[in-house]
């Protein structure tokens, strides 16, 4: 009960602390550009959730960037070239990618360790190329000018306002960002706390034994790829809406390979694992800045010892022995 | 009666190795038969097509008359037959009951996105899966240990847990590869009555072992597998005075077949 209780108030805490602190932080300091980057922090780590998703399942995911890429087309072209709003293609994007997900999970999920990692990362390279080559992409001058965001209804009632009429989108962007951000790694959690995310292990530590024991492996392995990928979708679609353009660039193999870092930071046993690693690299990366040259140096190093002293990752430090990704 | 399990001129080729040659028998409902036959003898390998985990070159597997040779393992094992492992046997990072909880998988009423909910019936399966876990994990004598990570136990526990597993399919053929293996003859002993307890509710069970004593004492049939061929098939008894038998233990550096 006491755990619940500490629960609650943890929970409680972090939305007030995203919700309510930072915004109010960033109002009195006045550094507005700070929104650009926590939005940023907060779709990054919707992508990180996805591909840790399929870590958990026992596969190593370095091609989130194809689908964040591909959830960013949808959206963008269900937006300009056929009027459709962009709250729908949230939605549409990420089970646009479930789909494609589901498709080439089949045939790839077989594979195990390095040779799914190497697929997954070639992947991504094929995602660009294909965005290169299709004219619906738009080719290699991508698709640029893309409207704000227009008004959310239901039956005449507005939800969300049309994003140009905002004073502050910025901080809108935000907030869809956080509330996304939320709802995304609360069902990750429901998922890993309940008796899918139970199966999930089971297909991580022997994969031959959860078959024996009649767990139809391949199908949970495509659902889960599935969800990651919806993750990595929804995500790109609102990158798309901020950045208001999309080219085949926009997602190269380094964004697919820092979701992968990401997770394995935060620390592969913890659902909210993602979530730290992608602010912890993303404002390192920002930091090392001022180092010039030999920003990537110091990144790759620092990066490379954190993997050795924290094998399980950095939230492996403050819940000692507690998982917080089994019961 | 029919016999609850067919074996029917089941061939295996890797390359051009016979792992397995034309082997046939039949295995009857609630016995206890053994496979057994010197290293390399093509014991796993059958073991592997009964249970679809490979497919078979030739020939087929029936369980009451319906072919479940050439499927998938999780389609098999919904029909009830389950194989437990010679290697690895557990989930390793699990606790020794969470082990037993997430096997009793065949036994689900609600789907994944009932899980996800918490359905009524999501919620009335990890009741009922929690207490007939703490049964079968007491039946085999794991009840002090249950919240131990199953990577912490000795072999003779792993093996236990092996079976346990095995059990909370709820299985009607249950397949042990090497039980005994790595035991003390008293851990062995107890364990060959676990078998007798797990035949005892109901499940037929094929072994395969290295142990003669424990084979000896637990087997109503045995089938003698030697370079892939079936050289004998018998009781105890008979096994031990078959001739050709004698000559492929005494034949390999293996230890005889003394009892
Ligand atoms: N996947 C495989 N590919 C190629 N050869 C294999 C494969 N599996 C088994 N074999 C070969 O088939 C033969 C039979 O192997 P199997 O594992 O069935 O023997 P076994 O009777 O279980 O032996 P042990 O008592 O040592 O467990 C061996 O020669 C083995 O090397
Ligand atoms: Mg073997």
């Amino acid at each position: 009960m006491l755990y619940k209780n500490k629960q609650i108030l943890g929970v409680g805490v972090f939305l007030f602390v995203i919700f309510v602190l930072i915004p109010w932080l960033i109002h009195v300091s006045g550094r507005w550009d700070f929104y650009y980057t926590l939005t940023s922090v907060a779709l990054l780590s919707i992508a990180s959730g996805g591909v840790w998703l399929t870590f958990y399942i026992g596969r190593i995911n370095i091609g989130q960037g194809a689908f964040a890429l591909a959830g960013g087309y949808v959206s963008a072209i269900l937006v300009v070239k056929y009027g459709v709003s962009f709250w729908l293609t949230i939605p549409l994007a990420g089970l646009f990618c479930a789909f494609a997900a589901v498709l080439i999970g089949f045939p790839i999920l077989r594979l195990k360790g390095v040779y799914f990692a190497m697929i997954t990362l070639v992947l991504t390279e094929v995602a660009r190329l294909t965005a290169l080559a299709l004219p619906i992409t738009n080719g290699a001058r991508g698709i640029s000018s893309i409207p704000l965001p227009g008004e959310l209804s239901i039956f005449g009632l507005t939800i969300i306002p049309d994003f140009s009429t905002i004073e502050n989108v910025k901080l809108a962007f935000y907030y869809l960002a956080a509330v996304l951000m939320v709802v995304s790694f609360a069902a990750l959690y429901r998922i890993v706390n309940s008796r899918i995310g139970h199966l999930c292990r089971s297909l991580q530590q022997n994969e031959e034994l959860a078959s024996s024991i009649g767990v139809n492996t391949a199908y949970l392995r495509v659902i889960a790829y599935a969800i990651s990928s919806f993750m990595g979708g929804i995500s790109g679609a609102i990158f798309v809406a901020i950045s208001r353009s999309i080219y085949p660039a926009s997602f190269p193999v380094k964004d697919s390979i820092d979701f992968m870092l990401n997770c394995f930071l935060g620390g592969l046993g913890y659902v909210f694992g993602p979530m730290l690693g992608t602010l912890v690299i993303y404002f390192g990366w920002d930091v090392l800045f001022t180092t010039g040259k030999y920003q990537l140096l110091i990144y790759s190093s620092v990066l490379i010892l954190l993997m050795l002293f924290l094998p399980n990752g950095i939230l492996s430090l403050r819940l000692p022995g507690k998982k917080g990704a089994s019961k | 009666m029919s016999p609850i399990l067919q074996v029917k001129g089941v061939t295996k080729k890797f390359g051009g190795l016979t792992a397995n040659n034309n082997i046939s028998f039949d295995v009857n409902e609630g016995e206890i038969l053994s496979v057994i036959g010197p290293n390399g003898a093509g014991k796993s390998t059958l073991f592997k097509m009964i249970a679809s985990f490979m497919p078979t070159t030739n020939g087929e597997v029936l369980f009451n008359d319906e072919r479940v040779s050439n499927l998938s393992p999780h389609v098999v094992a919904q029909k009830g037959i389950v194989r437990t492992f010679q290697e690895t046997t557990i989930f390793k990072s699990m606790t020794v009951r969470d082990n037993v909880i997430v096997s009793h998988h065949l036994r689900s009423k609600a789907n994944l996105f009932g899980y996800f909910l918490g359905t009524k019936t999501a919620k009335s399966d990890e009741h009922e899966f929690g207490r007939s876990a703490d049964d079968i994990v007491d039946f085999l004598g794991l009840g002090e240990i249950r919240h131990e990570l199953a990577s912490n136990l000795p072999q003779g526990h792993l093996r236990a847990l092996g079976i346990a597993i095995g059990l909370a399919t709820n299985p009607k053929i249950l397949l042990l590869d090497e039980p005994f293996a790595g035991m003390n003859h008293d851990e062995t002993m107890r364990t060959v009555e676990l078998v007798r307890g797990v035949r005892d509710r109901g499940v037929t069970v094929l072994l395969v072992e290295h142990d003669m004593p424990a084979v000896m004492n637990i087997s109503d049939r045995i089938v003698v597998l030697n370079f892939g061929e079936k050289i004998a098939e018998g009781t105890p008894f008979e096994i031990q005075e078959d001739d050709k038998v004698i000559e492929a233990y005494l034949g390999s550096e293996d230890d005889a077949i003394g009892i």
